[in-house]
């Protein structure tokens, strides 16, 4: 293999170009990104750029050096516009063609939008610089969407001194996520401090003065954020052949047709460890999935499937949440640790007969891993969740 | 080889201890320590491996 091809410079780009060669591989590869900066990362764009704590230059993945020594045919402030399959190349926004031997897609996911014109979004360091420049005490703010993203914005947001309303349509924010009770405690620590949290309410559109609500009422406001999630950048493959359906659909090896794999939020692999096809938009997993895609496509005769415990972390108010593998559609939550209310707990969450997933808040180290392990190893729930100490149910 | 970690970007995840746990601990708030400066060279691996699983790029491996 002469020429690898990895578009996407973000993190799961990144960490495929960089594994590349630290698996010896010394043939030419490219990277491509539509953003014009060197890669840099996105979780502090809703936390630290966004307070104005960290200037935009802490936010790049490596040091100039550590780029220059990877040796890459960087393409950056361009994006890919096709591919021909047949052909091996990918086609850039400047007309130029990229050929290759094997191709790493990564172009990750967008904001979601509402009809209207004039919200905020946040998914690139420009997005974050915009609306921080707009963040000030008294600042009315509508964020849309009390996902993790929004009701981190929300959290700065209030930090800041803006009035901060924020609008969500299911009834218990992250319910689907992390389940009732644990979305009910994170609302509460949205209206503790004054930030309004209204849920149940559709926004039809962003209009000159806020945003409307379905039923007519609007909503006044001098800045709108819409947060209500993201769409797989597939565009530039529709009609290329390579599957597509909500992301790059992926076998167990990340691989979508051959020699071409995709990573990070982008890729809709079969996860071999819960038995499920999932498409994971998490930091962590953007460089695990770069990493293992590049080395399957390095050592076709050693394959190895994909098979990550996914992990989130979120940092809201004072709280940090981190939660480790799959919660989605998951059957019951116990709380196994610590204790709801005083926001130091460790929740358990049961997918049929096994743990699938571990939330904390507040835990140390030592307290999570065990459930890391537990859910790694697909432990069954009734061996692990009934022996363990439990001073507030489960 | 030296190791170099920046706490202050440090988001607690403990990825490193998971690829490196000879190298890298975590105190109770989650932070990562930096156990082995200088790694043995039999640790470069993991120590690579750390850098690269790292979700807030706070660990360098450099040469000295």
């Amino acid at each position: 293999m002469k020429r690898i091809a990895v578009v996407g410079a973000s993190a799961a780009g990144l960490a495929a170009a960089e594994t590349l060669r630290r698996e010896g591989y010394d043939g030419t590869v490219t990277l491509v990104g539509d953003e014009p900066q060197v890669p840099y990362d996105r979780p502090p764009l809703s936390k630290q750029v966004l307070a104005a704590e960290w200037e935009p230059h802490r936010l790049s993945l490596r040091p100039p050096a550590d780029l220059a020594a990877l040796d890459l045919d960087l393409r950056l402030g361009v994006a890919a516009t096709g591919l021909e399959l047949a052909e091996r190349t990918v086609q850039l926004a400047d007309g130029t063609e990229v050929p290759y031997d094997g191709l790493i897609v990564a172009t990750g996911v967008r904001p979601r939008r509402l009809p209207g014109e004039g919200a905020h979004v946040l998914r690139t360091l420009d997005d974050a610089l915009t609306l921080r420049d707009r963040l000030e005490p008294g600042l009315r703010l509508v964020v849309v969407g009390a996902g993790f993203l929004g009701a981190e914005a929300a959290a700065v947001a209030w930090r800041l001194g803006a009035k901060v309303t924020l609008l969500e349509p299911a009834p218990v924010p992250l319910a689907h996520a992390v389940g009732t009770e644990v979305g009910a405690m994170l609302s509460r620590a949205h209206a503790e401090r004054g930030v309004e949290l209204r849920c149940g309410v559709t926004v039809s559109e962003v209009t000159e003065d806020g945003v409307r609500l379905a039923d007519g009422e609007v909503i006044e406001a001098e800045e709108v954020l819409v947060a209500v999630g993201s769409l797989p950048n597939t565009d530039w493959l529709e009609g290329s052949g390579l599957p597509l359906g909500d992301g790059v659909v992926c076998d167990e090896y990340c691989e979508a047709a051959r020699n071409v794999y995709a990573a990070g939020d982008i890729a809709r692999w079969y996860n071999p460890l819960f038995g499920t096809s999932m498409r994971i938009e998490h930091r962590t997993n953007a460089a695990e999935q770069g990493m293992a895609a590049a080395r399957n496509l390095l050592r076709p005769d050693a394959r190895k499937p994909f098979a990550p415990v996914p992990y989130f972390w979120s940092d809201q108010y004072d709280m940090k949440i981190q939660a480790y593998g799959y919660l989605r559609g998951h059957d019951e939550v116990a709380v196994v640790d610590g204790d709801l209310a005083e926001r130091r707990f460790v929740a358990a969450y049961r997918t049929g007969s096994r743990v699938a997933g571990a939330l904390a808040v507040g835990m140390p180290p030592k307290a999570i891993r065990h459930w890391r392990l537990a859910i790694a190893a697909g432990a069954a729930w009734d061996e692990v969740v009934r022996n363990e100490p439990s001073p507030t149910g489960g | 080889m030296k190791v170099e970690l920046e706490a202050d970007k440090c988001v607690a995840s403990g990825q490193c201890v998971l690829a490196a746990m000879d190298v890298f601990d975590q105190d109770d708030d989650g932070i990562a320590i930096l156990l082995e400066e200088k790694p043995a060279p039999e640790l470069l691996d993991d120590v690579k491996e750390a850098v690269a699983v790292c979700p807030a790029a706070a660990i360098r491996l450099v040469e000295q």
